[in-house]
């Protein structure tokens, strides 16, 4: 407020019919920014699929970190007995003055057994997880310092070695698309000729739509936005799913030192949009469209997990015969199958008589005025 | 002309050691299948302990025959000319069977290898072709002829394996068939009335292909070679290795290696059937250098002036044939110009053969017309 007021008393210096118009609320995305900077950001970053496909390589070249350095890799017997774990690194980045808090989640032994029946269960049971804490916190007194862990993006690694979508991925990406931002990549493209690159990914994009899996869209663009920019996005809207190459490694090549692989019969840069679709990813993961992730996140998944988790609680709350609060109760521990069934099957009758107390509510709140 | 003796001599001498060799084995056979009639029945061999394998082994009551010199020039030399003769008239089968998840590039490696469109999936796959909910067994026959020498290959795909979500016992109906096959050869060769060449369709060589995640083996891998190890030839490769660079792709080698031992499973070449010194210093050449990381293609390009099959990428041009960017070309010579007749050798004179000794202990003894499945395939 303080702003405005400096900025007009300036203006009225010099002319004065135009400032009468000027209010000053366009410096408003200024202070925004001023303040985030301050806060700094956070960002949930997922990565799933089979190991062996370069998801830490990948997440390293993308932001420039080390994030695995002690890791150790398990033989085929130490791992008959693992289940899939969920992992968290966290690591704080600055640029430019601009804090990121990245936490990266991790998904070790997803897809390695001989059977991978319900494999993804512990990642749905992890997303949901953060779900419902943030839903506590955001229901509980003190909300000034809430920890937002949701994820607000899974980058999916598909094997290039296949003729596209597997059963188990397509399992996979069904079970999360309604609570995860899902990117689906192609991993390893290197080992892919630039037609078997475009057949592969013609054939994913197929079946993706084949199946009804939600995969993240990105936001169409406004109609004044410059050309440039609806060049590039519409670009990046063809050229999904991403194949990506990931190195770890800096090379020399065509007289510069650039991240890469070297073989016998070349070198593939990372970085170079000819070979891969790495920078493309990385700018729309990073550059363009993170805050996006976030909203979506927010906005459109989280809100789904809230609204049902307030209508298994409402019918719970009814069956237990207390009233109404201002305030959802937190979710009690699920009732066995039988009274599951039962509640099903008063929820409509339910859902009735609260539109009928709500009506009659409404009809007294009149009376009275 | 003393030299030309000596020469001759040193011929002659290898020629009777391979007659010798030739009589023992008869005589080892004939001995092995008196045995095993009049052994004992309660001497039940349990199912891991192999039985000696039936390569021919010097008993020790048969008096070597002595060596005499040779006055002048007989002609048994040109047997082996004649041998040549018969085994190019009459060709020879050969079946091999490729193992591995969908896409990493079997059909392509196959029909490199044999330098024609032999695999069944060489039109390109349609759009339409669904994974099989279980594990198929499909196979292709082509005559394949070179420089006068017909060979019957067959190829057999497995398409499905390692691709459900679920993936238990995936590797049972490939065990089956394999045994299949055995069991088919084996009720030819007891028949009264046999058939002059029995038709072969045991499976010669297993190639199975690994994955190339340059961590080490999948638990799928382990699991298929310790339960098919016993039982088939296996050779396993890896697939696709244009993803590994060359520090990556001997790490992840020497992985899959101590992996291996470590399981206890032992591919082709295996060790205890090395029969002599030479065989075991060439053999532990190959063994140090498996499992092969191959490239596969069936396009041609032009590089050095020459064209080449290879895979063209933005970055170069991967030469499936040349040693410094795959090993295609070791397996080839491996598998095709130095122990093709090997691998049919040990999947019958041990693979088959042990099959064989189950069956017949199981049974009690498997007469020529005992049960009735038998005799309709009494006469010709």
């Amino acid at each position: 407020m303080t702003t405005n007021i400096r900025y007009k008393s300036r203006m009225m210096k010099s002319e004065d019919s135009e400032d009468k118009q000027y209010v000053g609320f366009a410096t408003l995305p200024n202070q925004v920014h001023r303040k985030s900077v301050k806060k700094g950001f956070d960002f949930t970053l997922m990565v799933a699929g089979e190991s062996g496909l370069g998801k830490s390589t990948l997440v390293n070249s993308l932001f420039l970190t080390d994030l695995y350095k002690d890791r150790k890799l398990l033989n085929a017997e130490e791992r008959i007995n693992q289940t899939v774990e969920i992992t968290k690194h966290t690591v704080d980045i600055e640029e430019k003055g601009v804090k990121l808090k990245l936490t990266i989640v991790d998904t070790p032994g997803f897809g390695d057994a001989v059977n991978n029946n319900e494999c993804w269960k512990p990642i749905t049971d992890y997303v949901d997880q953060q779900f419902e804490q943030y839903f506590r916190d955001e229901s509980g007194l003190n909300r000034k310092n809430i920890l937002d862990n949701r994820v607000h993006c899974c980058l999916y690694f598909i094997p290039p070695f296949g003729h596209g979508l597997r059963p188990v991925d397509v399992e996979f990406m069904k079970a999360l698309h309604e609570k995860v931002n899902i990117i689906p990549l192609i991993s390893k493209a290197d080992c892919l000729t630039p037609n078997e690159v475009k057949k592969l990914k013609g054939r994913v994009r197929d079946e993706i739509e084949h199946f009804g899996i939600k995969v993240y869209q990105f936001p169409e663009c406004d109609s004044d936005e410059e050309e440039e920019f609806k060049q590039m996005d519409k670009e990046l809207k063809e050229c999904t799913p991403f194949a990506v190459i990931g190195s770890n490694t800096v090379v020399e090549a065509r007289g510069q030192r650039v991240r890469g692989r070297l073989y016998p019969w070349g070198i593939v840069e990372v970085e170079n949009q000819s070979h891969c679709d790495f920078v493309k990813l990385r700018n729309m993961l990073i550059r363009s469209h993170m805050h996006d992730l976030k909203d979506v996140t927010c906005d459109v998944h989280y809100e789904n997990y809230r609204a049902n988790c307030i209508q298994e609680m409402t019918s719970k709350l009814a069956q237990d015969n207390r009233t109404d609060s201002p305030l959802p109760i937190l979710p009690l521990p699920t009732p066995d199958g039988e009274t599951e069934k039962l509640i099903k099957m008063k929820d409509d009758e339910l859902k009735r008589m609260q539109e009928m107390l709500e009506k009659m509510q409404q009809q007294m709140h009149e009376k009275d005025q | 002309m003393q030299r030309f003796c000596k020469t001759h001599y040193s011929l002659m001498c290898n020629l009777c050691g391979f007659l010798q060799l030739i009589l023992l084995f008869l005589n080892n056979n004939i001995l092995y299948m008196q045995n095993r009639v009049e052994e004992n029945m309660s001497e039940i061999v349990p199912p891991e302990v192999r039985p000696k394998p039936a390569v021919p082994a010097k008993p020790s009551h048969v008096a070597l025959p002595s060596r005499s010199a040779l006055l002048g020039y007989i002609g048994i030399d040109t047997i082996i000319e004649q041998m040549r003769k018969k085994t190019m008239k009459t060709g020879f089968d050969f079946n091999i069977m490729v193992v591995g998840q969908s896409g990493l590039g079997k059909s392509t490696l196959v029909n490199t290898l044999f330098k024609s469109q032999v695999s069944r999936r060489s039109t390109g796959w349609s759009r339409d072709e669904k994974i099989p909910k279980t594990v198929e067994i499909k196979s292709v026959s082509h005559v394949i002829e070179e420089g006068g020498v017909k060979m019957k290959l067959t190829v057999i795909d497995t398409p499905g394996f390692g691709d459900q979500i679920n993936n238990e016992n995936c590797w049972e109906p490939i065990s089956k068939y394999i045994n299949e096959q055995y069991e088919k050869f084996l009720k030819e060769e007891v028949n009264i009335a046999r058939k002059k060449r029995i038709p072969d369709t045991r499976i010669h060589c297993c190639l199975y292909f690994i994955s190339p995640t340059g961590h080490s083996l999948r638990q799928l891998d382990t699991e298929f070679m310790k339960h098919l190890s016993r039982v088939v030839n296996i050779i396993p490769i890896i697939a696709k290795s244009d993803t590994l660079t060359l520090d990556e792709k001997t790490e992840f080698k020497q992985r899959v290696r101590k992996e291996l031992e470590a399981c206890g499973i032992e591919c082709y070449p295996q060790k205890e059937f090395d029969e002599d010194m030479e065989d075991k210093s060439d053999n532990d050449k190959i063994r140090e250098a498996m499992p092969f990381a191959v490239v596969g293609s069936d396009k041609e390009y032009q590089a050095n002036g020459k064209r080449i099959l290879g895979r063209k990428t933005a970055w170069g041009v991967v030469e499936v044939e040349n040693p410094n960017h795959c090993e295609f070309s070791l397996l080839r010579d491996f598998m095709i110009r130095s122990h093709l007749q090997d691998l049919k050798e040990v999947t019958h004179n041990i693979h088959y053969e042990t099959y064989r000794a189950k069956r017949l202990n199981d049974n009690g003894g498997l007469h020529p017309i005992s049960s009735g499945q038998d005799t309709q395939e009494s006469n010709l």
